[in-house]
């Protein structure tokens, strides 16, 4: 190694309600691969966007040293024109052009705004190379697979003089052997002196290619890690990743859990596109009455997936399965039925999925249960009014009316009002797909309260969580799923972070 | 007092095209010396945009949902030509006339509804598309020249007026006592709605306020059947608009349908995961505008006294301008009928009254499109600020 590359330094980033990152220290060397592993929501993502400037000078604290030269990057572009190139996880490429035209978008090889075209291609070929890939330059990227355009996308680094190259969960998306000539390119450009830092979930091919492993947790630096020198197990990473104490976040409650009241089984599912993409495969899980169960999974598991494909079918193609209530076969071929046949789901997405923003808490409030304030479609405004108003003041939502629109709301009260929603249908199963994302601490206990309220009430609880704590403080069992299955199922009193982290990174694929 | 100021801050835009609609008049009443308001003028605004906004309301549910219809216009001409053939060539019963266009016109809408709904192309292609396709159409079935006359029974939507059962002179007293008698049911009505909100509970509005309301309320409904009874009286077309206006107006504020219509427009993917069946929605909402597209070609004719080839042009710009000043968002989710219809009252009394004034052709353009820039400028101004 010949010296630092990189060093940032007590770094803060907050969010409103939340602090993002708090004093992490990032150290790179010349020339190695470092791995930046955490939980979902661990900071890795901000603290690179930091690195690149997305998060302007100013709206962190700290410092970034780069090559010994203090970086105030207000922009992309700053940081690009030093050689820092971030590959993000959703990748940017414009489908409907060529892999030439994406590799120079606004990098035109142009004189006086007239673009050279022959030489755009004969340096798109170079680029390919170097990353070997063997088609031609005019190609459009939508008529390639998911790997090459990954492949397209570190081309497209290289073509501005790459120094640190950043890659966010580059072979989440990728199969096997996709994976593997990507890691393999990696080590290649090690070799020529590019610095790389790698984001992944996948411990296995981290410890392979890294030289050193940074840990973050609650955007907190934890650790580095040299691996030629420490003995680095997946177990040693995992201990590092989690290890969070859970004092008492979470409020008390004395589960009363009776019979088996919904079950899945034989549960799988294509992409919706890419309708020969397998997402879901042989899903079977069971809750009972009053019990609340866990679904673990990083991202890419299909937790959401899952929940939306069972709620109404609103997710995915080729659904094949069943789905039992009591025991008996249920229909759940669209929203309409799933509600009928008490299910409720509580989106992730509360701003897309879960709220009409323009529209009025009482409005929000009453949507999925509209038949029971009408008679034949007539609605009972007065009737609508005062469930909405009982329901405000039950799970207390802190609106100054019901006529508030959910826009002016802040994150926590938009998820009661979601919330509120789902209870007015009286739903004997509830899914919650991350009920307290981006929501500050004291809403959450609010919320996990009007949750226990439920299960108390025998309702069947799933509740889908990125946040390992929140469900080992919730759930009375909790299922693991990786890459689209189940992957092990653990009851609360055998339940740890280690364990779960485990089930949740095995690469069952392979 | 402060309840009042936060009525109207609430309300700013409902009430300032209101403002605005009540500003031009008062401007046109002093410009055309006192002419605009004369009561064979009001019943000239009134027959003239009648068509307007019978589209207009329609528009408006159209782009509440998010999307847009360019075709009423040709839908319309297409419509007037099919009852000229029917009812003027093949000497059908008018009755059955009528009732086959408004067939028609929902199996028009329902095709539209189809490929935007169930194909999910953009309902601007759909319906650009069948801009040409029913114009093309209305140029076949009328082999480009004019139907006319129709039988007089066919005009009298359009054209006649209630009789005066009292053979009054030169006040139609029938007229009067329709006056009374609606501000004497709207009365009843609000009192019901007030003391059901008291049985609840519900906190209602200072009695002063409430008072006021209705008394202004009941001035304007007299105030126009007074005028209206010192020309012909009622017009027919004028029962139709406001059993139109109360019956969308109820559908939209007191319906499952209505509230359903709105979701899909504020957000669709959250309506879908509540269960509103939101490609039902939008077909049902085409299928609504095509009925109107035909009421208001059946209207149009019959004003007209003939099925045209020309006929319903640009009406596809004046529905969707009148739906935008009254206050509809393109991203959807916005609007209400009775804003439909105060925008389409502001484009209509500045046409009559740039008319009265002697006004070109060229310049009523130019300010009419203004005029609608300048609406929704002000609107998104004031959502910025």
């Amino acid at each position: 190694m010949s010296g630092t590359i990189l060093e940032m330094s007590e770094i803060t980033k907050s969010f409103p309600g939340v602090k993002a990152l708090d004093n992490v220290n990032l150290n790179v060397e010349k020339g190695e691969i470092h791995a930046l592993i955490g939980e979902n929501g661990a900071g890795k993502s901000t603290l690179m966007k930091v690195l690149s400037g997305v998060h302007p000078y100013g709206s962190y604290s700290g410092d970034i040293i780069l090559n010994g030269k203090k970086c105030d990057f207000k922009d992309i572009n700053q940081s690009e024109a030093l050689g820092i190139v971030i590959i993000h996880q959703e990748l940017a490429l414009i489908p409907e052009l060529s892999i030439a035209e994406n590799i120079f978008l606004g990098n035109e090889q142009a004189s006086r705004g007239i673009v050279h075209w022959n030489e755009t291609i004969t340096k798109t070929k170079e680029l390919l190379k170097k990353v070997g890939l063997n088609i031609s330059p005019k190609v459009q990227i939508k008529d390639i697979g998911v790997g090459q355009q990954q492949l397209v996308e570190i081309a497209k680094a290289l073509s501005k003089d790459v120094k640190l190259l950043i890659l966010d969960e580059p072979t989440s998306a990728l199969n096997e052997e996709d994976s593997q000539n990507l890691l393999n390119l990696l080590l290649d450009f090690k070799k020529q002196g590019i610095t790389s830092i790698l984001i992944s979930h996948k411990l296995k091919e981290l410890i392979k290619v890294s030289d050193r492993i940074t840990i973050l947790r609650d955007g907190k630096t934890i650790e580095t890690l040299t691996l030629d020198e420490d003995e680095i197990s997946e177990d040693r990473i995992i201990k590092g990743m989690v290890g969070r104490d859970l004092s008492n976040l979470f409020p008390v409650r004395n589960p009363n859990i009776g019979e088996v009241l919904f079950e899945v089984e034989n549960w799988s599912a294509y992409h919706p596109v890419n309708s020969d993409r397998q997402i879901l495969f042989d899903v079977k899980f069971n809750v009972r009455k009053g019990e609340i169960i866990g679904i673990a999974g990083l991202m890419g598991a299909g937790r959401t997936e899952l929940a939306m494909s069972i709620f109404g079918k609103s997710y995915g193609k080729k659904i094949t399965g069943k789905a039992y209530k009591n025991g008996v076969e249920i229909d759940i071929k669209n929203v309409g039925r799933a509600i009928e046949n008490g299910i409720a789901y509580v989106s992730e997405n509360r701003k897309e999925f879960g709220l009409i923003l323009i529209e009025s808490v009482k409005n929000n409030i009453t949507l999925a249960g509209l038949h029971q304030v009408s008679n034949n479609s007539i609605l009972n405004s007065n009737e609508e009014v005062k469930v909405a108003e009982s329901i405000k003041s039950k799970i207390n939502i802190k609106a100054p009316t019901i006529y508030q629109k959910a826009l002016n709301l802040s994150g926590g009260n938009q998820q009661k009002v979601v919330l509120g929603k789902w209870i007015y249908t009286d739903p004997e199963i509830l899914i919650l797909d991350e009920p307290t994302r981006g929501i500050d601490v004291g809403a959450k206990f609010e919320i996990y309260k009007i949750i226990n309220e439920l299960a108390d009430k025998g309702k069947s609880i799933i509740m889908i969580s990125s946040e390992l704590p929140e469900l080992l403080g919730m759930c009375d069992r909790i299922y693991t799923m990786a890459e689209g299955k189940i992957t092990g199922e653990v009851n609360k009193q055998d339940a740890n972070q280690e364990i779960l982290m485990k089930y949740m990174t095995e690469d069952w694929r392979a | 007092m402060d309840g009042i100021k936060n009525l109207i801050n609430n309300n700013i835009r409902k009430f300032g095209m209101i403002i605005a609609l009540i500003g031009i008049i008062i401007l046109f009443q002093v410009l055309t010396g006192g002419i605009l308001l004369k009561p064979l003028n009001v019943t000239n605004i009134i027959m003239q945009n009648s068509y307007i906004i019978v589209l207009a309301i329609g528009m408006m549910l159209i782009i509440i949902t998010g999307e847009i219809d360019l075709s009423v216009g040709s839908v319309a001409a297409f419509i007037g030509a099919i009852a000229g053939l029917f009812i003027v060539t093949y000497d059908m019963p008018v009755f059955l006339g009528i009732l086959l266009c408004l067939v028609f016109g929902v199996i028009i809408g329902a095709w539209q509804g189809f490929w935007v709904a169930y194909v999910n192309i953009p309902s601007f292609i759909v319906t650009l598309a069948g801009m040409l396709l029913f114009r093309g159409l209305t140029l076949v079935v009328l082999d480009g020249k004019t139907i006319a006359p129709f039988p007089d029974s066919f005009r009298s939507l359009s054209s006649d007026f209630l009789p005066d059962i009292f053979g009054g002179g030169s006040l139609q007293f029938f007229t009067v006592i329709i006056g009374i008698m609606l501000s004497f049911f709207y009365i009843i009505n609000e009192l019901r709605i007030r003391k059901n909100e008291q049985k609840y509970n519900f906190q209602v509005s200072s009695f002063s306020l409430f008072v006021t309301k209705l008394f202004i309320i009941t001035v304007v409904i007299n105030l126009l059947t007074y005028e209206l009874a010192l020309y012909e009286g009622l017009p027919y077309v004028l029962i139709t608009l406001i059993v139109l206006i109360i019956g969308y107006t109820f559908i939209m504020n007191n319906t499952v349908y209505g509230r359903h219509i709105y979701a899909v427009g504020g957000n669709a993917n959250a309506a879908q995961l509540s269960g509103v069946k939101t490609k039902k929605m939008k077909f049902l909402v085409f299928i609504n505008m095509g009925v109107l597209s035909a009421l208001s070609g059946i209207i149009f004719a019959g004003r007209l006294n003939a099925a045209t080839p020309q006929a319903g042009n640009l009406f596809e710009l004046d529905a969707i301008a009148a739906a935008v000043i009254g206050g509809a968002s393109f991203t959807g989710g916005v609007g209400t009928v009775f804003g439909a219809v105060i925008g389409a009252l502001v484009m209509g009394v500045l046409n009559n009254g740039m008319s009265l004034m002697g006004i070109g052709i060229d310049w009523q353009q130019a300010i009419k499109g203004l005029v609608l820039l300048a609406a929704v400028a002000f609107d998104v101004l004031n959502k910025n600020k």
